[in-house]
């Protein structure tokens, strides 16, 4: 598969790309990436506002059987998976339908309308952080991080489910993408939102080592994932790994180290009298390492990150 | 990192640079590996850093323990190894003195990675502390990775059985492991058996508090003479040996490793047993 590295445009993109989750963050990013490449259909119960002219958007929840019909009339050739929610505050039993339901159906709509691609947005999270971790996990390695972070339980059913559909439809070509914390001007994720914390608290005696990828980045990741020739998994690794504490270093941040136990407790406590958006879960990762390995992605995907790691950390002060 | 280092850290690497000796400085900069542009390799390990902490094991090297190498020649200086020695202490400080030695009596230096315990992750500072200096937890993924790109390992296969082991069994070896076989086996690097003599003596082990070990979730509550581990100023002997390289299946039956290992623990063993024979005496 030898490609040329870190391609400007993206030739070989399928005619008709249907894009779940097109009104969040990073949906919006990538629909101005693709739009002119080839045509784009957007599901997501969303509106999408000043959604670019040549964007075929459907304000439709994915477990809605209105998405069969969609896909009936635009018959889309790929489709890439974004449409799954993580907010913590989210009863648990709707966030489960609408992330596990919604995959099962919306795979499955792919499997019986000749749909040729699937991409499915995962993410390196799945692993978990782990003491015991090493220090750059292979793909192979197995999903922990229900064990610690109940929350991510959904993403890793999700997960498991797109590897199961990678089996069970030879046919289809399978793409499952694994990018560490996806970080952006625009990005209002758990990561993003830390590291905008101007005194952010620490956990005190731990620097892990942290992955951060540029939102960008990641558009890219899914955009040569389309093209044929890749299927299974892969974890897409941004620029590099750097201790947490050169990060808020950068941002010019004064971190507020507090002792572990003393923090998990008061993640708890504010978490649940709702005076923090952090889920006590999230705290692993500024305690322990999560880094993984993007060999794969570069090789196969012939991806690149095209911001530098500094270019990466800073965008999060950017204006939204 | 060289813009923003504090100046406790550059009183600190001053202090390493005149321990080391002569062209210190220059020696030490040939470590650099492939850093980012926040002076970190993919690891965590940081030279500028690593050279600040390398300070007060300098000393104990140098003023403390007076440590003695014997046949560092042996010792290769590039390409992928695995240093195996005995583990002895209370205190890993063999495995610092070992790692100080191919620092500055090695031409160029070497910088080889210990395997920590999966525990040390968990300690505050700890954790920190070693992971800036370059070490990792010792998971098979890591220590093939690690052989793979050509690095030196350091590998204590009696664990903390043989460095918390009591008094009366001073420099008896414990079993060792074979998982660092496998390694040697699948990543075709080769073996150099090291004897650490001195270190036994630094903290005899008198009795050990299971319960509070327990409690606190360490491997062992040693009582020295003084009290906690605080290490007497015994002198250091480092014995190497020569290169072992060992043909066969990564996957051979465990008997059949078991009986290279072994081959691997009787090396290491005479190495410990001339040190004892040579040494004028434990603080000499």
């Amino acid at each position: 598969m030898a490609r040329p590295p870190d391609p400007d445009a993206f030739p070989g993109l399928p005619g008709t790309v249907c894009v779940t989750g097109i009104a969040g963050n990073l949906g919006k990013q990538l629909a101005r990436l693709l739009h002119g490449e080839t045509r784009l259909v957007g599901i997501d119960r969303r509106p999408f506002h000043e959604a670019p002219r040549d964007l075929e958007h459907h304000t439709l929840d994915v477990r809605k059987n209105k998405v069969e019909e969609v896909f009936r009339r635009a018959r889309p050739e790929a489709l890439i998976h974004l449409g799954i929610m993580h907010d913590p505050r989210m009863p648990r039993s709707e966030a489960h339908s609408f992330n596990v339901v919604g995959t099962h159906k919306i795979l499955d709509i792919c499997a019986r309308h000749g749909v040729r691609k699937v991409v499915v947005l995962s993410s390196a999270n799945v692993y978990g952080p782990h003491p015991d971790n090493s220090n750059f996990l292979p793909e192979e390695a197995p999903l922990m991080a229900a064990a610690r972070q109940p929350d991510v339980a959904d993403l890793v059913e999700l997960d498991i489910y797109a590897q199961s559909f990678v089996w069970r439809h030879p046919e289809i070509e399978t793409v499952i993408l694994r990018p560490v914390h996806i970080v952006g001007p625009t990005v209002r994720n758990a990561p993003s939102n830390y590291l905008r914390l101007l005194r952010p608290l620490t956990v005190m005696g731990f620097d892990p080592m942290v992955q951060l990828i540029h939102v960008d980045d990641v558009c890219r990741a899914l955009a040569l994932a389309l093209r044929p020739g890749p299927r299974g998994v892969y974890n897409v690794v941004g620029p590099g790994e750097v201790p947490l504490s050169a990060v808020l270093r950068e941002l010019g941040r004064r971190p507020v180290p507090v002792p572990a136990f003393l923090l998990r407790r008061l993640l708890r406590q504010a978490f649940e009298s709702r005076l923090t958006g952090f889920p006590p879960g999230e705290l692993d990762h500024i305690q322990y390492l999560c880094a993984v390995d993007g060999s794969r992605a570069i090789r196969d995907l012939g991806w690149a990150p095209r911001h530098t790691l500094r270019q990466t950390i800073r965008s999060v002060l950017a204006p939204a | 990192m060289s813009g923003s280092a504090s100046p406790l850290l550059e009183r600190m690497r001053e202090w390493s640079f005149a321990l080391a000796g002569r062209d210190a400085r220059a020696r030490l900069e040939r470590l650099r590996t492939p850093a980012n542009e926040y002076g970190v390799d993919p690891y965590g390990f940081d030279l500028d850093y690593a050279v600040g902490a390398l300070a007060p094991f300098l000393w104990l090297y140098r003023k403390y323990f007076r440590v003695q190498v014997h046949g560092i020649g042996s010792v290769p200086t590039q390409g992928r190894m695995l240093l195996v020695a005995n583990h002895s202490g209370q205190l890993p400080l063999d495995a610092a003195m070992l790692g100080v030695a191919l620092l500055v009596e090695l031409d160029p230096p070497r910088a080889a990675r210990a395997l920590v315990e999966k525990w040390v992750p968990t300690l505050p500072f700890v954790s920190a502390f070693y992971a800036r200096l370059g070490q990792v937890v010792g998971t098979p993924e890591n220590c093939r990775r690690l052989l793979q790109a050509g690095e030196a390992l350091m590998v204590f296969p009696e664990g903390v059985r043989g460095l918390n082991k009591p008094w009366s069994e001073r420099y008896r070896l414990r079993e060792f492991g074979h998982g660092f076989l496998r390694l040697a086996l699948e990543c075709d690097a080769p073996v150099i058996p090291v004897g650490v003599v001195g270190a036994e003596e630094q903290a005899p082990r008198l009795l050990n508090l299971a319960p509070l070990a327990k409690l606190l979730s360490m491997p062992a509550f040693p009582i020295t003479p003084t009290i906690l581990p605080f290490p007497l100023p015994t002198r250091y002997h480092l014995w190497f040996g020569e290169p072992m390289r060992f043909t066969g299946a990564p996957d051979d039956e465990d008997p059949v490793l078991e009986e290279k290992a072994a081959s691997v623990r009787a090396a290491v063993q005479a190495l410990v047993d001339r040190g004892l024979r040579e040494r004028p005496g434990v603080f000499r």
